[in-house]
Formats: structure tokens, sequence, C-alpha cells
């Protein structure tokens, strides 16, 4: 049952991003950081992991001159958070 | 009979099994939060419901005691003065009852961003956020539609249709918004459409309806809204 958790989702703040980008399209850096009220850098390094898994997609553009990053799920990344969900909710007993 | 070792071992998963259910649980939790705090836009104020109401009962008090001493406005034929009304006779009411509306409109927006601004800073959101920003395009490009239709229903003399224009359209904005902010929204602009609805069929009750709709129902749900979200906050904020 817990080998069905997800090793990626491990951390509170992945969590966080994938929930965050479950349910809106692209969400900018900023937004992000808020949101899950984390350092800048904090987020970046845990984004990149996902970046890696291939579970998150980047687009990168300036807004005038400033450069913004944003950040979408990708359709591997919403299926495995998914999945991830799925086998939290089966480990808590119903009441 | 588990051989020592063993029992320890066991209990050691059951441990562990038990420490995941709960750290589960808290991730759980964690992520519903997060799902609809990056979806919704939740420091909308209930006052501001109320208030714009008040403003509202107001206006149509203005309103209605204007058309009393206008005996000559009949309700029936100032709904269905159909075809060929283009003189003062026909725009000179029209003007002030669409100049009272449009004060009690003005009111009621600043009445309401004040109190979500004050909502608002005191949770800490910012009210120019994404969620915010996204409420408010999907209020107005309906709203912006129906303003023009109204404008459409009194160039062409039909001045009857437009209070059951405005709930209509008003009603269909905040179906279309509610699903960036709370679920009060949802059954506020479902209730305005039905009364919408029933009003273009009982012409010359414009006013009547139009009372009950920005009035009461936005008094009655912005109390709801109060009582249920506002007098929650110092509960809720650290």
């Amino acid at each position: 049952m817990i080998e069905a958790l997800n090793k990626a989702f491990e951390s509170r703040v992945r969590l966080g991003i994938m929930a965050v980008l479950a349910v809106n399209d692209w969400v900018d850096h900023a937004a992000l950081r808020d949101l899950l009220a984390v350092t800048d850098g904090n987020l970046a390094s845990h984004l990149t992991a996902l970046e890696q898994l291939k579970y998150v997609q980047v687009r990168k553009r300036f807004i005038g001159k400033r450069p913004n990053t944003s950040y979408k799920a990708s359709a591997a990344g919403a299926k495995a958070f998914r999945a991830h969900l799925n086998a939290i909710e089966k480990l808590i007993p119903r009441n | 009979m588990i051989p020592q070792g063993k029992r320890s071992c066991h209990n050691f998963a059951v441990q562990s099994t038990l420490n995941t259910m709960k750290d589960s649980n808290g991730d759980l939790q964690h992520i519903r939060a997060l799902m609809e705090r990056s979806t919704r836009f939740l420091g909308l104020s209930g006052l501001s419901g109320v208030s714009a109401g008040a403003f509202a009962l107001l206006g149509a008090a203005v309103a209605g005691r204007y058309l009393q001493g206008r005996p000559d406005l009949t309700p029936e034929p100032l709904a269905y003065s159909a075809g060929g009304q283009t003189g003062a006779e026909y725009w000179g009411p029209i003007t002030f009852l669409v100049s009272t509306a449009m004060a009690v409109l003005a009111s009621a927006l600043l009445g309401a961003f004040w109190f979500t601004w004050r909502r608002s800073r005191r949770l800490g959101h910012h009210l120019l956020d994404r969620t915010a920003r996204r409420l408010a395009w999907n209020m107005l490009l309906p709203l912006a539609a129906g303003g023009i239709f109204c404008i459409a229903l009194l160039l062409h003399g039909l001045p009857g249709l437009v209070a059951p224009a405005t709930l209509v359209f008003y009603g269909l904005a905040l179906l279309h918004a509610s699903k960036y902010t709370f679920d009060e929204i949802r059954w506020l602009g479902l209730s305005e459409l039905l009364l919408g609805l029933i009003a273009s069929f009982r012409p010359g009750a414009g006013l009547l309806f139009w009372a009950l709709g920005f009035g009461v129902l936005h008094i009655l749900y912005g109390g709801l809204m109060y009582l249920r979200h506002d007098r929650n906050d110092t509960a809720t904020t650290p």
C-alpha cells in the first residue's frame, strides 16, 4: 500500500507545487512562491527536480524587460500526482 | 506466538504505517487548501453585498417616488412603449431613471471594493492577485455585454425589459464567476437569474423585481457570507 506512494512527492513543497499546478494553467514563479510561502531558492530546487522527472513544463519569456518563468503540470506529472493522491486516500481509514 | 525479534519488527512496521497515515492526512488537507487558495478569491467580504443591497434599496426608493409623482407614466405604457417614442416625454424619465441606476451602481461598487479591500488586507491577501483579477474579468465580461444590450433595449423603446435584462445578465455573470470565489455566489447568481426570468413575464413590475434582486438578495446573501466567512477571520488567521 505504502509502495504506491510516489517518492518524488515526499516533500511538502513538491506536493504543494503539484497541487497548485493540477488546478491551474501556467503559474509563474512569484505566484507559486507566495502561495506555498517558501523562499525563491527552495522553490527553484524543488521545481528543478520535478522538471528533471518531466513532471512540469517550463516556459521562460519576457514581460516588458523582466524575465518571467511559468510552470505547468505535464501530462505525466498530472497522472503521477493523481496516482499519488489515490494512494494517500487508500491509506486514510474512512470514518 | 511470534518470536521476539520478529515481533519488534512487526511493531515497527505498524508504527511506521501509522506515521505514514498521519502524514498522509496532513498532506491531503494541505493539498485541498492549496488547490482552493490558488483558484478562488477568498477575500470577498459579505459586507460588500450588504452595502450594495442597501444602496440598491435607496435607489429603488428614489425611483419609486419619482414614478409616483408622474402618474402619466403608468407602468404599462412605460413597459411597452415600443416604437416611435423618441421625444422628450420618453427620454426625460429614462434619463432620470438611468442616472439613478448609474449612481446606485457606482456607490455599490465603491462600497463593495472598500469592504473587500479591508477584509483582504486583514487576511493578508493582495486585492490585485491572480485570483482576484480572474474573478473581476469573469464578472466584467458578461456584465459589459448586458450593459450594451440594455442600451439597445432603451433605444428600441423597450425600457420595461431593462430591469429583467439587468437581473438575467447579472445572474449569469455571477454564475460564471462563482467558480473563482465562494460557493454562495453561485446560489446568488441562480436566484438573480430566476428572478430576472420571472420579471420578464411581469411587465410593469420591473422596479419591484429590481429592488428584490439587487436590494433584498444582496443583503440576504451578503449577511449569510458575513456570518459564514468574515466572522471566522479572527479565528483562522494567526
